[in-house]
């Protein structure tokens, strides 16, 4: 299927999108590549944003690559906002009114910040945290403030949150859930996170909800009210409640000639099959903007918006574009990793905020509050079925292997100390989770044990 | 920032000001006691006639007692120079032995004094703004506003602190008679240890540990809850002190050879030199120890311990350039240069360098076996260039000059020959590596810019692949920043240590090579 010098255009610079173009042009000599964005000259990290607010990087330092390579292998940048795209004539439009023709579309635009239609979510001060352009935003938005508020309890809000109390901006950061990111965690890690964000003076008001958003009168914001009626002055308003496919510039503009086969199909998303194919010939989206018709696994969502299955989809496309026999996507054990101000939380496969009967669960906490370990596992048949860990590095490669291959629960737990991924001469807790499993059980299951000489050689075997 | 903390912070550069400005104070009046206790029994005669006009004449500032003293050794020499009477001109350098016991200002006579009002009380200083440091605040990464602020960032305190040290470098080692006063500061304490008056080395290596101690104690702050930083830099603490610092001294007062034991060559380059083997072989049991050690040091002992645990079982653990870059360094090893083309420079010129003094030193020990047949002095020559170029502007004055301008690891990753010996065995024969956990990197980059020896950790973290790098010192801070667990620096089996084509774990679709 692939013809040569054929004309590859993508949209979107980010981790999708580049992944998709180096992929192909490791496979495909011949074709031309180009990426489209109009948010940097350059593919950076999209989740080191929060590094330059808090000066532990520079721009620069979130590039991945180096600016020469995308010459050397010749894969063409442009800088340049798509207003439209003429399905039909297979050309792009930009909002200079310049246009470009393609054989192939990829569409990786990515996402946008959530609003809700609150009062004042457009006053000057209010904003979401996602692009290159949002952050240049908040520069400006947070300079000599005294009081910030974040609204949205996710991953981005606790971000934004340590984003500003490094620079000694005072927080109030509403969670309208009871516990923090409570959809995803179980409750006694979701706790935990509860206590570090106040362990860190960030004034955390769980079951809370925004009411509106106050402005003055140059169309500042300078307060906002809580739904119980609570008024909390502040400059800076961030809004934090997720994010939906950035594909408004599709929806928005249907053209005039518009047959039905020619008019993208979307939902939320960009409606995509297993292979990434929209519903026109040669177009496709990848990414956080596409929606998968069927999820492409059963714990998973139809939009993925985490920056590895960015890569991942980039990876499948790119080798169903290069390839004569495409294959579906078909995620594997789900993981993910996240940061909450100092505790670092890993997680592998499948770990739900609440589970059925069919489970059960180990849950050790440290003393100090702050390291924490939870198995899910079948109560029937003792398999792992996944695990969270907080402040406790693990080896992603032992437990994708774990669980894919459904180990037994105590296996795991009795090798804990050969999965573990911390640092040298840090504290190791896996004799203290078994003893608590052991004293839980009535058991007495023993760690598997390491020689003094395989311990000063560091040998895992 | 705390009072207390800005309180330090005015006391430390009072301290380093007055460091600074101390050398032009005091007064020099040269005898001729003082020239004939300074000067070789040989020249005592023609010396005392020479500087003759000088005695008995005050002069109120060291440069022109220099220069005056400069002036008449030099158009004695020159004359003897330009009648070809080479045996008779005095090579000798008396200048900073002159000046120094010449020197009748308030220093000579209150030396603790002005020790306690410069370097003491910089050190004083230092702690009170070290050690209030993160207090009250959760173990973590404290790398807020680095990039923000003017010394860590080449902005204008980072320059000025660079030219400081350069200047000072400068003077240290090619104009040390303009700091006598600094030295004879030191002189007690140096008499305690060695018996031995100081000289500007002593000086040197006394503010080197306490550098050392103290930056090592901010370490202790800044990576607070991080037991590898915090027991590595223990260690490089203990060795500058014991190894590099004490030791020496002590052997010396045992009338023993100055050695320190911890040094390896090539970086101690003239190890294998005439006046080295002769001093050891000359001093008995332990003098043979000294040759033996420093032999089995690096036949045997960088190969196998860099085989089991990597090159940073010296790099970041034992050696005092690495101490220091480790601890009064650390401020700025976000300056490194991770560029492919400053990796491409590195690779020539540290090898280079490891040529250089390997050629040296096989020509020296080639000359010595031969009774100086071979090349007779020749060999001399080589060594100053050496020791100029490489032992003195590349590793002290670009090496610690340059910190705060191209991060704290210049002369370690550009020059070092005995970092380019330790590497090839890393990058070859060694378990050591830096393991990727699988697909967890998120490309955020804060473990390419926080590598001091300038990897782009990064570019392979993000391929899932595993950091096997020969200039690898195994700070463990790209482990220590990366905030998604994604590297580990381990000790393990060599089979799966190189995985040039890794798979990033978590799509089943394909088997991606990246």
């Amino acid at each position: 299927m692939s013809k040569a010098n054929r004309n590859i255009v993508i949209i979107g610079n980010g981790i999708s999108g580049v992944t998709c173009a180096r992929h192909i042009r490791k496979k495909d000599e011949s074709a031309q590549i180009t990426i489209i964005s109009g948010e940097t000259d350059h593919f950076f990290s999209r989740t080191a944003l929060m590094y330059i607010y808090m000066g532990h990087m520079k721009y620069e330092h979130t590039k991945p690559y180096e600016d020469w390579f995308w010459n050397k292998n010749r894969i063409n940048l442009k800088r340049a906002w798509v207003e439209k795209i003429d399905f039909e004539v297979k050309a792009l439009i930009f909002s200079n009114k310049e246009s470009m023709t393609y054989d192939v579309l990829v569409l990786a635009t990515g996402s946008k910040p959530n609003k809700f239609g609150w009062p004042g979510q457009d006053l000057k001060g209010v904003q979401g945290m996602y692009s290159y352009q949002d952050l240049e935003l908040m520069e400006s938005n947070t300079k000599d403030i005294s009081k910030a508020v974040i609204v949205g309890g996710g991953l981005i809000g606790i971000e934004m949150a340590e984003m500003l109390n490094s620079r000694k901006i005072p927080v109030t950061f509403l969670v309208r859930e009871k516990n923090f990111w409570d959809n995803i965690l179980p409750l006694e890690e979701s706790k935990m996170i509860n206590r570090h964000i106040l362990e860190h003076h960030i004034d955390l008001r769980l079951e809370t909800e925004l009411g509106e958003i106050i402005g003055d009168a140059s169309g500042k914001v300078k307060a906002i009210t809580t739904k119980t009626g609570e008024k909390i002055d502040c400059q800076f308003v961030g809004l934090t409640v997720g994010v939906s496919p950035n594909i408004e510039f599709l929806r928005t503009k249907p053209l005039e000639s518009s047959e039905n086969n020619k008019t993208i199909q979307t939902n939320r998303g960009i409606i995509v099959d297993r292979f990434f194919k929209t519903n026109i010939p040669d177009v496709y989206a990848i990414g956080d903007c596409a929606e998968f018709q069927e999820t492409p696994a059963a714990d998973r969502k139809n939009i993925e918006q985490v920056w590895y299955t960015g890569r991942m989809h980039g990876e499948t496309l790119a080798f169903n574009l290069t390839s004569d026999k495409p294959v579906p996507y078909q995620p594997g054990v789900w993981f993910n990793s996240a940061k909450f101000l100092d505790i670092e939380y890993q997680t592998y496969g499948f770990v739900p905020p609440v589970w059925t009967e069919e489970y059960e669960s180990l849950y050790w906490e440290d003393d100090g509050g702050k390291i924490a370990i939870r198995f899910l596992y079948g109560k029937s048949d003792m398999k792992i079925k996944g695990v969270n860990a907080f402040g406790w590095r693990l080896r992603h490669d032992y437990f994708d292997k774990a669980i894919s291959e459904g180990w037994m629960f105590e296996k795991v737990l009795t090798h804990l100390n050969k999965a573990s991924f911390n640092p040298e001469f840090f504290k190791s807790h896996h004799k203290a989770v078994l003893d608590q499993y052991n004293k839980q059980k009535g058991k007495s299951l023993k760690v598997h044990k390491m020689s003094f000489i395989q311990k000063l050689i560091g040998s895992r075997a | 920032m705390k009072t207390i903390q800005k309180i330090g912070l005015v006391i430390f550069v009072f301290g380093l000001v007055l460091f600074t400005f101390l050398p032009f104070f005091g007064t020099y009046q040269l005898e001729k006691e003082t020239v004939e206790t300074n000067v070789k029994e040989i020249h005592t005669d023609k010396m005392v006639e020479v500087l003759s006009p000088m005695f008995g004449k005050t002069y109120s500032s060291n440069f022109a007692f220099i220069s005056d003293f400069k002036s008449y050794f030099n158009t004695y020499n020159d004359g003897l120079k330009a009648n070809q009477e080479w045996d008779k001109v005095i090579w000798d350098n008396y200048a900073f032995a002159l000046t120094k016991a010449s020197a009748t200002g308030p220093v000579s006579e209150n030396p603790f004094l002005f020790l306690g009002i410069t370097v003491l009380i910089g050190v004083f200083g230092a702690l009170l703004y070290i050690l209030p440091l993160y207090r009250g605040q959760t173990e973590g990464i404290k790398n807020d506003g680095i990039f923000f602020s003017s010394m860590k960032s080449k902005g204008l305190l980072g320059m000025i602190t660079g030219a400081w040290l350069i200047l000072f470098y400068i003077v240290l080692y090619w104009f040390p008679e303009y700091i006598t006063n600094l030295v004879l500061m030191v002189d007690p304490i140096s008499m305690a240890l060695s018996g031995n008056p100081a000289s500007q080395w002593f000086l040197y290596g006394f503010i080197y540990t306490l550098a050392i101690i103290v930056m090592g104690i901010r370490m202790f702050r800044k990576y607070r809850g991080n037991a590898y930083q915090t027991i590595r830099t223990t260690s490089v603490m203990f060795f500058q002190l014991a190894f590099a610092f004490l030791l020496p001294e002590i052997l010396v007062l045992m009338n023993m050879p100055w050695h320190d034991f911890k040094n390896i060559w090539p970086l101690d380059y003239s190890f294998f030199y005439e006046y080295r083997i002769d001093g050891m072989i000359s001093s008995g049991a332990l003098g043979m120890f000294m040759l033996i050690w420093g032999i089995i040091l690096i036949v045997v002992g960088v190969p196998l311990f860099t085989y089991f645990y990597g090159k940073r079982w010296y790099c970041s653990w034992v050696c005092g350039c690495g101490g220091l870059a480790e601890t009064l360094g650390d401020p700025y090893r976000q300056l490194s240069d991770k560029s492919v083309k400053a990796w491409k420079i590195e690779r020539y010129l540290i090898h280079g360098v490891l040529v250089f003094a390997v050629l040296m030193t096989g020509l020296t020990i080639a000359n010595y076996f031969s009774g100086f047949e071979l090349l007779g002095q020749a060999t001399d020559q080589l060594h100053s260039i050496y020791g100029f170029a490489i032992g003195s502007a590349f590793a002290g004055v670009i090496g610690t000059g340059f910190y705060p301008l191209m991060g704290n690891r210049v002369w370690c990753r550009f020059g070092c020959p005995l970092a380019a010996y330790l590497g090839l065995v890393q990058r070859f024969k060694s378990r050591f590596r830096i393991t990727t956990n699988g697909g967890q990197c998120i490309s955020c980059g804060n473990c390419s810019t926080y590598c001091e020896m300038g990897i782009d950790v990064r570019w392979y973290a993000q391929r899932g692949q595993n950091i096997v790098r020969s200039s690898c010192v195994g700070c463990g801070v790209c482990s220590a920043v990366c905030p998604r667990g994604v590297l580990k620096l381990e000790n393990g089996d060599e089979e799966g240590r190189i995985n040039e084509m890794p798979i990033i774990i978590g799509n089943n679709s394909i088997t991606v090579k990246a």
